[in-house]
């Protein structure tokens, strides 16, 4: 009995390597020729918030549900994770926009609250409120499919804005607007 | 004066690659066989150019000559000495210049030293060697000058990032660095013998220590990586699959699989083309991995000065590189003889299992890491992070532990599964025990972190086995190197498994004068102060730690802002026992003169690093080991000519 060797290749498989690597260059050629502006929005985006009650992110704090959004002002909802690189990397603009008075409530995606807390002890802590959503089902009601996303929602409850991936410093300004437009109704 | 000497060396340096490439591939045709006697000199005439080109550079970042753009945006005049010295390779021109440098000098070797390889395959490897090294020239001169002068001279300079001014992180760079360069003479060895088609021990024999020496520094790169992301981050984690870390754990991943094929290349003659084909790929996983950092195309916590024209770049030479050896490889490999074979119940087979496993760990890296940059084309972001990467990564990491447990005790060819059972029983029942003890002493112990440890034990036993009621003095250094780098990653598992399992962690608003607990600790802060560096000032807190009561252990956190660039770090301070390890970080002033302490109490960490350590260690064994022996095998090579022609000449 003989195992078969690595080296035993019929012919097409000794060009695999090949096709992946070609699929390799394809992708990140694609990736360098196109930084990311492409605006692809949630389907969402026009409609209300779908019904949620989410239990606390952190111990000691309220959770998060749809009825939060519904009290006339308008709020940023940020999905997020402490296992998340890019999360870290907007923290400082969520901060920012905290500061400028921007009232912002966080979902933790498939997260631990001990975790949570050290996140946000080591990169601020700009949330209202934390919601902890272990299954993603508020991210998927929302439309979002990556971790960071940050949505304007207004006084009613509608979602208005869509910004995917992290909120860097030459997106403060849109957000902020995006959010100052929300307060007059559609 | 010397930055335009360094820049005409380097122009030098280019032409004799370029020399070197096209004396290769003619002398390797019947009519050119005349310039076979020249392509090692000019190997090693490259080498010295561009090594003193190197030089040139060095001078420059030692003397501060402001009126060079890289020293200018890379060093500052009040930096300390040695961090002057790391400037020279701690920004993007520079580390190329080290990599086409250290390129060279290893080409110069290899023309100098390499007697063993079939002439052809030489002169083809240098070929190999000088093409890959022409595209850095290229991408230097023509994209990148480290020589580049400023007019008018700055006065100060703008400082190298804060955060990378730390010994540790000087010489993490270069020596994943030297691993990468390795790798590359490795993917010249496969190139040259891919175009001779000479595949066979005498190849894998002279590959062996390049491929040795590469992993040796890869392995110490990363464990070396991983310490200073622990401490100096002051996030308490020691891995956190970031692109950056990813690219370099990929090509440690390749290089590994090679080491061991190439193992079973040089002793059987079996696995030709895999050895090959993981010679090309894990010089791919170095190239890409460099792409990945240097382009911007993934986001990081480690923000090298990325270009998108640089990622061009570098995507360029990666297509010339991996795609013209993927063509070669698909046109030659079926014209490659297949080599021995072997049963089921073999070493090679063991070998061949996790040389697949690890194939498979890194293909589940790659598509982890590039995962978000493929959903982007689809227009949705993601990030990718540990809830992906540890368990799929565990899918083949463990059985490839319990492979690594078995596989030394094989034989090669064949053998019986029933001899190896009786052998493995001890290692078997120490799972077993440990499986247990960890149940019962940690019930709310997580799967993964359980079998980390019960395998860990595991391991650390079997690791022995093969070395275990023999003459220590008659076991081979190679073999020492296997037991001791596979004992190595036992201890590293074992620290892996039991930070994740027992690290407790503490988060406090304490004042001046207040003591925290956190597991056997008691930790007081008696004070913070100001304190000032040479380009930084800080607050410090000073705090006392005793271990169950024990005598007290003094802790020196730091909140440090550095001026230029503006950036604020966070220095921990670490308490290093036998068993584990106090992490301490200050963060920011709470109200009322509170201030906010993370304190972690992390059990047996440090098994982490001293196990890659000891891995390293391991190679080192066997490369000595391999080193000595062939210089044995050659000198009674030589002997034994003498002693014919001496026979020859008498009468």
């Amino acid at each position: 009995m003989s195992a078969p060797t690595p080296g035993r290749r019929s012919r097409w498989t000794i060009w695999l390597p090949l096709a992946l690597f070609i699929g390799f260059v394809a992708l990140v050629a694609y990736g360098l020729m196109a930084p990311g502006e492409r605006d692809v929005r949630s389907a969402m985006v026009g409609n209300p918030l779908p019904q949620f009650t989410l239990p606390a992110g952190v111990e000691g704090t309220p959770g998060l549900s749809r009825a939060d959004f519904t009290k006339g002002e308008p709020r940023l909802l940020n999905i997020f994770a402490s296992w998340c690189v890019p999360c870290a990397v907007e923290a400082p603009q969520l901060d920012t926009l905290a500061a400028q008075g921007v009232p912002i409530d966080g979902v933790a995606i498939r997260d631990r609250s001990e975790d949570i807390a050290q996140f946000l002890d080591r990169n601020g802590n700009p949330y209202r409120a934390i919601g902890k959503d272990d299954v993603s089902a508020v991210q998927l009601g929302i439309g979002s499919s990556g971790v960071p996303e940050t949505f304007v929602i207004d006084g009613e409850g509608i979602i208005r804005y869509q910004h995917m991936g992290p909120i860097m410093e030459r997106d403060i300004a849109q957000i902020m607007s995006e959010w100052r437009k929300a307060k007059e109704p559609l | 004066m010397i930055a335009e000497l360094g820049l005409a060396l380097l122009w030098f340096a280019a032409a004799f690659a370029l020399l070197q490439l096209f004396t290769g591939l003619l002398s390797l045709r019947e009519a050119g066989a005349g310039f076979a006697e020249s392509v090692r000199p000019v190997a090693v005439m490259q080498g010295v150019l561009v090594t003193l080109s190197f030089l040139a550079l060095i001078w420059l970042f030692l003397r501060t000559d402001l009126s060079v753009l890289l020293v200018a945006s890379n060093s500052h005049v009040d930096k300390p000495f040695v961090f002057k010295l790391a400037g020279t390779w701690g920004n993007h021109e520079g580390s190329m210049l080290l990599w086409v440098t250290v390129m060279a000098l290893s080409g110069a070797a290899i023309a100098l030293l390499e007697r063993r390889l079939p002439e052809r395959t030489m002169l083809a490897t240098l070929a190999a060697q000088a093409f890959v090294s022409l595209g850095f020239y290229a991408f230097l001169l023509f994209s990148s000058n480290p020589f580049t002068r400023l007019e008018p001279a700055a006065r100060v300079g703008a400082g190298l990032n804060p955060l990378l001014q730390d010994l540790g992180l000087a010489f993490h760079p270069p020596t994943l660095y030297l691993g990468y360069v390795g790798l590359s003479v490795a993917f010249s060895f496969a190139v040259g013998a891919l175009m001779t088609r000479q595949v066979g021990p005498q190849f894998a024999r002279a590959m062996r220590p390049w491929v040795l020496g590469a992993w040796i520094f890869l392995t110490i790169g990363i464990t070396a990586g991983s310490y200073w992301a622990y401490y100096e981050l002051g996030w308490g984690g020691w891995w956190f699959w970031d692109p950056v870390e990813n690219a370099s754990l990929m090509p440690w991943l390749a290089a590994t699989a090679l080491l061991h094929s190439v193992s079973v290349l040089a002793a059987r003659d079996a696995l030709r083309i895999w050895t090959i084909m993981l010679g090309v790929v894990a010089f791919s996983m170095s190239m890409v991995g460099t792409f990945l950092v240097r382009s911007g195309v993934l986001t990081s916590v480690h923000s090298f000065a990325v270009s998108p024209e640089r990622g061009s770049f570098i995507l360029a030479l990666l297509c010339l590189y991996i795609g013209g050896a993927l063509v070669l490889f698909g046109l030659r490999a079926s014209t490659v003889n297949e080599g021995k074979q072997f049963a089921w119940s073999s070493r090679e087979a063991a070998l061949v299992f996790n040389n697949v496993a690890l194939t498979a760990i890194l293909g589940i890296v790659l598509v982890g890491t590039l995962y978000p940059l493929l959903t982007e084309a689809f227009g949705v972001r993601v990030s990718v992070g540990p809830p992906y990467f540890n368990p799929v990564g565990a899918i083949f990491a463990f059985p490839m532990v319990v492979v690594m447990a078995i596989g030394p005790l094989l034989r090669w060819r064949e053998d019986r599964f029933a001899r190896v059972g009786r052998r493995m029983i001890a290692p078997v029942a120490i799972f077993a025990i440990a499986l247990v003890a960890a149940l019962v002493l940690a019930p709310g112990i997580g799967i993964l972190p359980l079998l980390g440890l019960a395998l860990a034990a595991m391991l650390a036993v079997a690791s022995v086995l093969p070395v275990l009621g023999r003459n220590p003095r008659r076991v081979k250094l190679a073999v020492w190197g296997m037991v001791v780098g596979h004992f190595g990653l036992a201890v590293a598992l074992a620290g892996m498994a039991s930070n994740a399992a027992f690290t407790t962690e503490r988060l406090a608003a304490a004042a001046i004068g207040d003591t925290v607990a956190v597991g056997p600790w008691d930790v007081t802060l008696s004070e913070i102060e100001p304190i000032a560096g040479p380009n930084w000032t800080a607050l410090e807190g000073t705090m006392t730690a005793r271990y169950r009561g024990g005598a007290p252990v003094v802790l020196r956190p730091q909140a440090r802002n550095f001026f230029s660039p503006p950036t604020a770090t966070n220095e921990s301070a670490l308490a290093t026992r036998w068993n584990g390890q106090l992490y301490a970080v200050l963060g920011q002033e709470a109200d009322g003169g509170r201030w906010q302490l993370r304190l972690w109490w992390k059990p047996f960490v440090t098994l982490i690093w001293i196990g890659g350590l000891m891995v390293a260690l391991g190679g080192l064994l066997a490369l000595i080991g391999r080193v000595i022996a062939d210089w044995k095998q050659r000198a009674i090579r030589v002997r034994l000519a003498e002693r014919r022609e001496y026979r020859e000449a008498q009468p």
